[in-house]
């Protein structure tokens, strides 16, 4: 149930995605005017604009929340009873169990997922200029912007940022593949 | 480890609030575009009448779902040979394709939009001006990863030896054997592929920005800008059909073989 729909919530993004934020936390939000009407609390008198990078960052966890679920839950479907069961019976106790069995199993899992989530979010173009019609200064908005920008043209830039992005995703792709290989030796 | 374990009463509240970070936003959506646009308020289903009404809404859904089906003709064509040519005869190189199709899913769209226009620079007119031309190449290898990984799945589930072999020895030409044995048995695999590259050209914004082709999403984006409540309303319904493209992946990932990688969004 919790993994069929995460892969359904991990494809919404993009443009509607970031629509249907606006139409909930926007200035005219549906929670937002709620907050207004019914408990005289405006949160854009108090600091909060989805329009900023915290806004940003509220709506990617739409997607990379359940990414992450997806990601790591066969991780913690292969955590066998047997090792918990035999934890305990050399007298450990579950946080015991965590720090020298659970979290060592899972620590190559998790480090992929983090790697992955980062790249997803790092490379991310729609949601947040659709968002901020491109006001967040992100490196694939300056791209776009240096690109087929009216007045910031300029497609050099634009280019030289685009391979500084392939690099850093590259570096990430290194460290992804020997942590996947090592996380696969847990499987079954 | 399967089964029902009793989940702790934190389980339930985590959930609860998982559960309502994910609905209120649609609930929202939905809420919004049921207000009237003159007045902003409730309920009325003009939004949706603007959406219909409207010329544009048409030619763009037309436009996307039209270079859906040409991507996903064109992947298959060849990668369906390609795959069963590498599974019957070449399983070595299969790990070099399957790393190569991770890397268009490793480049983001913005990277490769501006490699890809740079490098297209000055091919045909009828090619690089054009959505069916260069806009589709460019869907062809983002889908790439979608189509390998789920073919590839389809593949391996079948015995694709003894298919062919058999099939042979009923004399049976390689063109023949391709379409009348491989195909039928790799049906839910190709299915699932095509629906997972459906949902991604359908909601591809970025190198449709870039290159200047107006597709659905840049309409999305335009009425976003311009009309907050019908905007609203079209919001819900790419969420439809980015549902519908799911649902029917789930339900033909149900049937032998057609497993494969659910993250397909376009963000």
């Amino acid at each position: 149930m919790l993994s069929t729909f995460s892969g359904v919530a991990a494809n919404f993004g993009g443009i509607p995605l970031a629509f249907a934020f606006i139409a909930t936390l926007g200035s005219i939000g549906i929670v937002t005017q709620f907050l207004q009407n019914q408990l005289h609390f405006n949160i854009y008198q108090h600091n909060f604009s989805l329009f900023t990078k915290t806004g940003v960052e509220i709506v990617y966890l739409y997607f990379q929340l359940p990414l992450m679920i997806l990601v790591i839950s066969p991780a913690i479907d292969g955590l066998k009873r047997e090792w918990r069961e035999a934890a305990s019976n050399l007298g450990a106790k579950p946080w015991q169990f965590w720090r020298y069995v659970g979290l060592p199993v899972l620590m190559p899992s998790i480090l992929g997922a983090i790697i992955l989530l980062f790249g997803n979010a790092f490379a991310a173009y729609a949601t947040a200029y659709s968002l901020t019609s491109g006001a967040v200064n992100l490196v694939p908005i300056q791209i776009g912007a240096y690109y087929s920008g009216n007045v910031l043209d300029n497609p050099h830039l634009a280019q030289a940022m685009a391979f500084g992005m392939f690099v850093v995703l590259a570096v990430m792709m290194l460290v992804y593949i020997p942590l996947q290989r090592r996380a696969a030796r847990w499987a079954k | 480890m399967k089964g029902f374990r009793r989940m702790a009463p934190s389980a339930y509240v985590w959930l609860l609030l998982g559960g309502l970070y994910f609905f209120i936003p649609l609930l929202a959506t939905l809420l919004f575009s049921l207000k009237s646009n003159q007045t902003g308020k409730c309920c009325t289903l003009a939004s949706y009448g603007w959406v219909i009404h409207n010329g544009d809404f048409w030619h763009t859904l037309k436009v996307s779902f039209l270079l859906a089906l040409e991507t996903i003709a064109v992947s298959l064509l060849i990668f369906v040979p390609t795959i069963y040519w590498v599974h019957l005869r070449l399983p070595r190189l299969r790990p070099v394709i399957a790393f190569l199709a991770l890397i268009p899913f490793v480049v983001p769209p913005i990277v490769m939009v501006v490699g890809l226009l740079k490098f297209y620079k000055g091919s045909p007119e009828w090619f690089y001006a054009q959505p069916w031309g260069f806009l589709v190449a460019a869907y062809v290898i983002l889908a790439f990863p979608y189509m390998f990984f789920s073919l590839d799945a389809g593949f391996r589930a079948i015995d694709v030896h003894t298919l062919t072999e058999a099939s042979n020895s009923l004399g049976a030409s390689w063109p023949v054997t391709l379409v009348k044995v491989i195909l039928p048995n790799i049906r839910a695999a190709a299915l699932a592929g095509s629906f997972l590259t459906l949902a991604i050209v359908m909601g591809e914004f970025t190198i449709a920005n870039l290159s200047a082709f107006h597709t659905f999403p840049l309409f999305l984006q335009y009425v976003n800008e311009t009309q907050a409540y019908p905007a609203a309303a079209l919001t819900l319904m790419s969420f439809a059909i980015t549902w519908a493209a799911m649902l029917s992946l789930l339900f033909v990932g149900r049937k032998r073989g057609a497993r494969a990688s659910v993250i397909a969004g376009a963000r």
